[in-house]
């Protein structure tokens, strides 16, 4: 259990990250704000992912599909009533004359990338190891085609623009504490236990009496519904969604965050999420300004292959800082993955 | 729809689909020896077809020496990538193989954009094999035919060494069981260093075609034939030569007949389909047309 203390940390962690980003609402230009927003997306998709992949060990590269989803689903439900009859022709009416506001939006935007999740995860769940990252990589692909191909809802290839600008850092921070708090709890639960068993030995899993097809479902719908809640709130920080604004390339660099961060630690999925999406905006206009296109993503390949050859267990292995565990249960943050 | 039109789809399908399967064999080879999904595979096509540029049009040399040059620099990327990036993990969880495989071809492909530019580049065989042959219905260029040729030259060939070969028999045994090939006396190192030499090779000369087919190269053009090679060698069954090369037409043949025959609205949809098709066979025929008996596929 944790103790009083322990639980004092986590509320003042929370309590100085709120008031950090008062201080920097109040100090910082829209720009920088706007970086510190997809920092924050970046970790509630990090952390998201660790959840399916670090914790349960299904090597999904399904992510930006599922924030495909969400995030179309949360911008069709925000778009103003006014514009939809001309922009949207293929709404149903009931949804045309439908404006919601942005937490109903986001929370149903999720909730359909979980359903999605589910309709994907329940035959494609079967496929072991690579196989099924092969898998959800076809998805990607097949969730792009039908959304690219359904103009009358999405706009084809133009994708939704003019979107309100709804997300701001509370927004985020709200989603990224939700999002930890979540993966905390879960973590060290029975059910964080049995995806961590699922992962460790299937085979032992399956003999303690763990459902594996459901556990499996479970974990990827977690998942999904963060990523989903992720991708409206990066709709509404961009303000348009395009097809191709979730591709392969975003799915590689959430993977690149937990495997560096180490799969199932929340803490290093947290750290590298915030440390690489800095890089990365701080590489663009290094970019621009060079003309030397593509140097970010070489950068980040390299670290991963490095990590991969010298360190496969991440930075942080499967364990969290032992102040913040809770108590008498030392010996599972020790154990490292495979 | 009369009869010459589908039989000029139907040799299109040939063609594109021997250029598939060139590339199909490197990943079912890879894979059999070390179970590796090698993602980068497609990106030694566009360095093939980069290379063919380089010594065609930069440097002149003749095509014969090209295509040679080609086969020799591809065999030497398939060395260098084995060597630089997969041997050190060997032995990891395959997952760990295939991100890293992954990473590796974001990586050539962003090394491509900023040495090359994204600009495609348009380039053109010499003027025989621009000559269009006309055969009753069917029509086709001198360059379809060199593809075709070189492609089953090359399968037989392959198939001589590893069939006929003291190399060939260790590859085998190496796919077989890797620990005890190695207790038998096999270099393991040297025999999948060979492996991937021979998928470079032969994913190289399929670059060559497709500069030569297409005659528009960039760096980001090994990816789709990559995935699409990818996916036929998964029809065939991973691990099996000859699954590649009927997966390889199987998938051109298909590819060609979902443009040519259905309502154009639906080849918008045509790489869904190719994934599609791939997760419903990796859920219901794991092992493929030719695979071996089930691995943890599913």
């Amino acid at each position: 259990m944790y103790t009083l203390s322990q639980r004092l940390v986590f509320i003042g962690l929370a309590l100085a990250g709120g008031l950090l980003i008062l201080l920097m609402r109040q100090f910082l230009n829209d720009y920088i704000l706007s970086i510190a927003g997809f920092v924050g997306i970046y970790v509630i998709l990090a952390v998201s992912l660790n959840i399916t992949n670090g914790f349960t060990g299904l090597f999904s590269l399904g992510h930006p599909a599922f924030m495909a989803i969400g995030g179309y689903t949360c911008a069709i439900l925000t778009f103003p009533v006014q514009r939809k009859g001309y922009f949207l022709s293929g709404l149903p009416d009931w949804l045309a004359g439908t404006e919601l506001s942005f937490f109903p939006a986001l929370l149903i935007g999720g909730l359909f990338a979980a359903l999605g999740s589910l309709l994907i995860g329940l035959p494609v769940l079967r496929l072991r190891g690579h196989y099924l990252a092969v898998a959800t990589l076809g998805v990607i692909i097949i969730v792009q085609v039908l959304i690219t191909n359904m103009g009358g809802i999405t706009r084809g290839p133009l994708g939704l623009n003019g979107l309100p600008t709804l997300t701001n850092l509370w927004w985020v921070y709200l989603w990224v504490l939700i999002t930890l708090y979540l993966g905390w709890k879960l973590k060290f639960s029975s059910f964080g236990r049995s995806m961590l068993a699922i992962r460790e030995d299937e085979m032992a899993a399956d003999c303690l009496g763990i459902n594996l097809l459901r556990t499996r479902v479970q974990a990827l719908m977690v998942g999904a519904f963060l990523a989903g809640v992720a991708g409206g709130l990066w709709a509404h920080l961009v303000t348009a969604i395009t097809p191709k604004s979730f591709s392969l390339i975003l799915a590689f660099t959430i993977v690149v965050m937990v495997v560096v961060g180490g799969s199932g630690s929340i803490t290093g999925s947290l750290l590298a999420a915030v440390i690489f999406s800095m890089l990365t905006e701080a590489f663009r206009p290094l970019e621009e300004s060079l003309n030397v296109y593509g140097i970010g993503e070489i950068v980040l390949s390299l670290i991963l292959i490095l990590i991969l050859i010298y360190r496969p267990i991440g930075l942080f292995g499967t364990s969290e800082p032992g102040w913040l565990s809770p108590g008498k249960r030392k010996s599972l943050s020790g154990t490292a993955g495979d | 729809m009369s009869g010459g039109y589908i039989l000029q789809q139907l040799v299109n399908g040939l063609i594109l689909g021997s250029m598939y399967a060139l590339i199909a064999i490197g990943f079912t080879m890879i894979y059999g020896i070390i179970r590796l999904i090698n993602f980068a595979h497609g990106d030694v096509v566009m360095i093939g077809s980069f290379m063919t540029l380089a010594f065609l049009q930069a440097l002149g040399w003749p095509f014969y020496l090209v295509a040679l040059a080609v086969m020799v620099g591809g065999a030497l990327v398939g060395v260098a990538i084995e060597r630089s990036v997969f041997r050190p993990m060997r032995g990891a969880p395959q997952v760990t193989g295939f991100i890293a495989s992954l990473a590796l071809s974001i990586m050539i492909q962003n090394m491509g954009i900023l040495l090359l530019t994204a600009q495609p580049r348009n380039f053109s065989f010499p003027d025989i094999f621009q000559q269009v042959i006309t055969l009753g219905a069917v029509s086709f260029r001198m360059v379809d035919l060199v593809i075709m040729l070189t492609a089953w030259i090359l399968m037989i060939g392959l198939i001589l060494l590893v069939k006929m070969t003291r190399l060939g028999v260790g590859m085998r045994a190496t796919a077989e069981n890797l620990e005890v090939a190695r207790l038998m006396g096999i270099n393991i190192n040297r025999t999948i260093m060979a492996t991937f030499a021979i998928g470079g090779s032969l994913a190289a000369t399929a670059g060559l075609m497709y500069g030569g087919k297409f005659g528009q190269i960039d760096p980001l053009l090994g990816f789709v034939p990559g995935l699409k090679s990818f996916v036929a060698a998964v029809v065939g069954g991973v691990g099996s030569i000859a699954g590649a090369i009927c997966g390889g037409y199987i998938i051109g043949m298909a590819e060609v007949l979902f443009v040519g025959f259905l309502p154009p609205i639906y080849s918008a949809y045509r790489d869904a389909f190719v994934f599609g098709l791939l997760i419903l066979i990796l859920l219901f025929m794991p092992n493929g047309l030719f695979g071996k008996k089930s691995e943890d596929r599913a």
